[in-house]
């Protein structure tokens, strides 16, 4: 057992070695004093936290639905909500501006009607991002909510609690470490995300370039930058990830 | 072109796996396709003083040629039975990353001198000196029926247009900046795309009244889209420069290749796709 | 009418429940049987988190389930509260949490939810432990705060399954006691699942024994007591009981053999006698008042409290209690031939 994990750890753990290896460490001061470094930091984090909370928001409730209701055709349903994972994000983001973009199938009725136009805007990112990352989100819960103990939702009822009551109250807070986890799986998820926002959302300095975005450009002038780039991208994430796991699940005894 | 279909097309019957792993093999080394047990005559590296024109050739290509290049592989194939042309295309710098890596190519043609000069070095001699095969340049893309009806350079400033450039990092956005510097103009993007084919799409969907890209990807985009010619697009013709890499695994078959790039057949086929060649 | 008036009927796959229970405001009514009787259904059908599929449930006159009017009262808006087997105390709230949560899910304002279960909590012995996770608590303290929690709504029907049956054997006869007490506090129906006979008959006014999906015996707990009606309810309050046809004093046993009883009766009829009527010898006896003789080995021997109750592969086949000492003398060992004698004085005798 002992031999496969640390290949599988060096495995994971090597080439991020080498990105740190390769890192011209002196220029790290220099780089994160660039204001548009800081911008794309920020651009970043904001629309990943955003992005969490609507994956939090909607992939709650749809894992709720796919591990307690009993509708017919929840296999199916549970395919569909796995298809971003499959989908090259590429062809996400392609897919997002096919609905909302300005001609999308829905995105014609926004603009026409309200004005709205979603590409190459901020609010776009976080829909790029919404999108890949929900499924990490949606699985992860519904793996808790299968575990959990249904019996607490008896108890519940018959203290007198209704089904939203025993939802927010009992079943969310015993499934919590099943909801952090899969809330920072999407939250690094949308971090990274690259593809579906570059596609969806375009790219602009302050708007809708994220730090992916950056590094993604800083390669193709300035491969040094895109390394340190990606350090910040990497470290900040890890940083994230450890203060907010540590901070929910510390919530919950045991 | 998938890498191992290339070893397939040269080891005819063989089982798809092994296939596969040639594949693999080649992508390892491109003259191990080569060595491999096939109709063609057996070249290898050292085999370089023949004339005879041979084996596989690895071409490295701007994402801006992925058409006239592969039309290209195909002639060239058939003009050689016994070679195959392997090809893969994306931005030239992301190639030019790859072939400073080490990646065994035999001919890289880039989207830009400057990026050609990240491989070759500033003063190349000899057989590495890049020459210029066709020359580009900058139209803007509209979408079919011109919605924002643009009519020239100036509309690309107009915020309440929706503009798509390539990002100043890229070839096409250094193109760009060119032009709208040669025009005394300030454009008002609202995305800096990472390629030029990204800002076609952003057209071609609709989602932008005007990007700026090459010629040749107006042609390219069809019915989709519609390319409207401004006089400022002299300020930055862009130049398609090729080579044969002095490490080049099979150095015969490359000059072959470039040649045929070259030829009156290479002209007519880049001048089809919008490639000034004159 | 008040209390529960209930017919329950359960239909599953392989399984009918059908259960008539009738319990009046402050009777405890426990429902004893084996394991897959149907007892939790029973419970958890009257609670409202199984709806019936035949008969009706009643509380003070308000039909909570009737599935042939199409009614169905929700779990939440029963006015119940239930014990569970487990507890299942809400592992991520502190004990006056968990105490608080039926006044806040039933609308009360948060001080005052918490005044109530705080008063709770002192009335269960508990005030010290209020800010306790359940992890933190002992199994009797969990087992109280469960029963606090039930109570602290008011509730007129008070369910409990199992509620002893995760203690250990010290806990245990404390917390019965304690809950023996709030059983009698409490104004509603209680209705108790449990397979332990101790538990029914020090808790409940009256027994319901369910097997297989069906009343089998019910009375008041000394009735069944003194004189089970099938096996598994003379195992439970640990008596013999052989079943056969009277003709006076003799009756013919279903399985063979002859047992002479004291008082006459006749057709079918069950006879039943305590393990400790039953005396054992190594010889035939061949003098002595006692009527019945039976001839058998032993075929198993457990310890029962102070004494050793030993089982007799006869006809019929009889428990007998005997003290250590007996044991020792008699040199009695599984395998061992013995004699079996009981005074027909000591049997019970009652219609089938």
């Amino acid at each position: 057992m002992m031999v496969p994990a640390l290949l599988g750890l060096a495995f994971l753990v090597l080439p991020v070695v080498a990105v740190l290896l390769r890192t011209p460490w002196s220029a790290l001061p220099h780089q994160l004093a660039r204001p548009e470094v800081l911008e794309s930091l920020r651009l970043s984090l904001v629309s990943a936290v955003l992005a969490t909370a609507i994956c939090l928001l909607l992939g709650v409730p749809l894992a709720w639905v796919l591990a307690r209701s009993e509708l017919r055709g929840r296999g199916l349903v549970r395919a569909l909500v796995t298809v971003p994972l499959v989908l090259p994000p590429v062809v996400g983001g392609v897919a997002l501006l096919l609905l909302l973009g300005r001609r999308g199938v829905l995105g014609q009725y926004l603009d026409a009607w309200f004005g709205i136009s979603l590409p190459f805007s901020t609010a776009a990112v976080v829909i790029a991002e919404a999108f890949v990352a929900m499924p990490f989100l949606v699985i992860s819960v519904e793996g808790a909510l299968r575990a959990a103990d249904r019996r607490y939702d008896d108890a519940a009822a018959t203290l007198g609690a209704s089904r939203w009551l025993t939802f927010h109250r009992v079943t969310l807070p015993l499934v919590a470490p099943g909801v952090a986890a899969g809330a920072a799986l999407s939250f690094a998820r949308a971090l990274g995300e690259f593809g579906a926002t570059i596609t969806f959302a375009g790219n602009f300095p302050g708007v809708t370039r994220t730090m992916p975005l950056s590094v993604y450009l800083a390669l193709e002038t300035d491969p040094e930058a895109a390394i340190v780039l990606s350090v910040v991208l990497l470290v900040v994430s890890v940083l994230v990830l450890a203060t907010l796991r540590g901070r929910w699940l510390s919530g919950v005894p045991r | 072109m998938q890498p191992h279909d290339v070893c397939r097309a040269r080891t005819p019957r063989r089982v798809t796996i092994a296939s596969a792993a040639i594949g693999l093999v080649c992508v390892l080394s491109a003259a191990g396709c080569a060595d491999g047990p096939g109709p063609g005559p057996a070249s290898s590296p050292g085999a370089s003083g023949s004339s005879h024109v041979g084996g596989t050739v690895t071409v490295f290509a701007a994402a801006s040629l992925t058409g006239t290049f592969t039309a290209l592989g195909h002639a060239f194939e058939a003009a050689h039975p016994g070679t195959a042309v392997r090809l893969s295309f994306a931005g030239s710098s992301a190639l030019a990353q790859q072939i400073l890596a080490g990646a065994p190519v035999d001919v890289f043609a880039a989207a830009s001198p400057e990026t050609m000069s990240q491989v070759t070095g500033a003063a190349p001699t000899g057989r590495a000196v890049p020459v210029v095969f066709a020359r580009n340049r900058l139209e803007i893309a509209v979408p079919a029926g011109n919605p924002g009806h643009v009519t020239g350079l100036v509309d690309l400033t107009k915020p309440a247009l929706r503009i798509a450039l390539c990002a100043p990092q890229v070839p096409c956005g250094a193109a760009a900046a060119s032009v709208f510097v040669a025009a005394g103009l300030t454009p008002a993007p609202d995305t800096l795309e990472q390629d030029v084919k990204a800002v076609l799409t952003k057209v071609e969907l609709g989602e932008v009244d005007a990007g700026l890209v090459y010629r040749t990807d107006v042609i390219a985009g069809g019915d989709a889209v519609q390319g409207i010619d401004f006089p400022q697009s002299s300020a930055a013709v862009t130049e398609d420069p090729i080579v044969v890499l002095p490490d080049a695994p099979n150095p015969t078959a490359a000059e072959a290749f470039v040649a045929l790039v070259r030829s009156a057949q290479g002209r007519t086929v880049l001048s089809a796709a919008g490639f000034d060649v004159g | 009418m008040t209390g529960l008036h209930a017919r329950v009927g359960v239909e599953r796959p392989g399984f009918t429940l059908d259960l008539p229970l009738d319990a009046a405001p402050g009777e405890v009514v426990a429902l004893l049987g084996p394991n897959g009787a149907g007892k939790t259904t029973a419970l958890r059908a009257l609670a409202g988190l199984v709806p019936l599929t035949s008969g009706l449930v009643e509380l003070d006159g308000v039909p909570l389930d009737d599935p042939a009017r199409d009614v169905f009262v929700r779990a939440e808006d029963r006015p119940l509260g239930m014990v569970f087997q487990d507890y299942l105390l809400f592992p991520h709230l502190t004990a006056l949490e968990n105490v608080a949560f039926g006044p806040r899910a039933r609308g009360t304002a948060r001080t005052a939810a918490r005044e109530q279960a705080r008063s709770w909590l002192a009335r269960v012995g508990l005030a010290e432990v209020a800010s306790a996770h359940p992890s933190a608590l002992s199994g009797g303290q969990a087992q109280r705060v469960a029963l606090a929690r039930a109570l602290v709504t008011e509730p007129r029907l008070l369910l409990l399954d199992e509620p002893l049956a995760a203690l250990d054997a010290v806990t245990r006869l404390v917390v019965r006691s304690d809950l023996r007490r709030h059983l009698a506090e409490f104004a509603g129906t209680t209705v108790l699942v449990t397979h332990d006979p101790v538990d029914a008959m020090v808790l409940a006014d009256r027994l319901v024994v369910i097997e297989d999906g069906r009343v089998v015996q019910a009375g008041a707990p000394t009735e069944v007591a003194r004189a089970p009606r099938t096996e598994y309810v003379a195992r439970l309050v640990g008596l013999n009981l052989v079943r056969g046809t009277a003709q006076g004093t003799t009756v013919r046993l279903v399985g063979g053999g002859v047992l002479h009883v004291s008082e006459p009766a006749e057709g079918e009829v069950l006879v039943a006698f305590a393990p400790t009527a039953v005396a054992l010898h190594r010889d035939r006896p061949t003098a002595g008042s006692p009527r019945n003789t039976w001839e058998g080995r032993i075929d198993g021997m457990d310890q029962h409290a102070d004494v050793i109750r030993v089982s007799v592969d006869s006809q019929p086949p009889v428990l007998a209690d005997v003290t250590t000492a007996a044991v020792a003398d008699l040199d009695l060992t599984p395998g061992a031939r013995v004699f079996a004698t009981l005074k027909a004085t000591e049997t019970q005798v009652y219609p089938a």
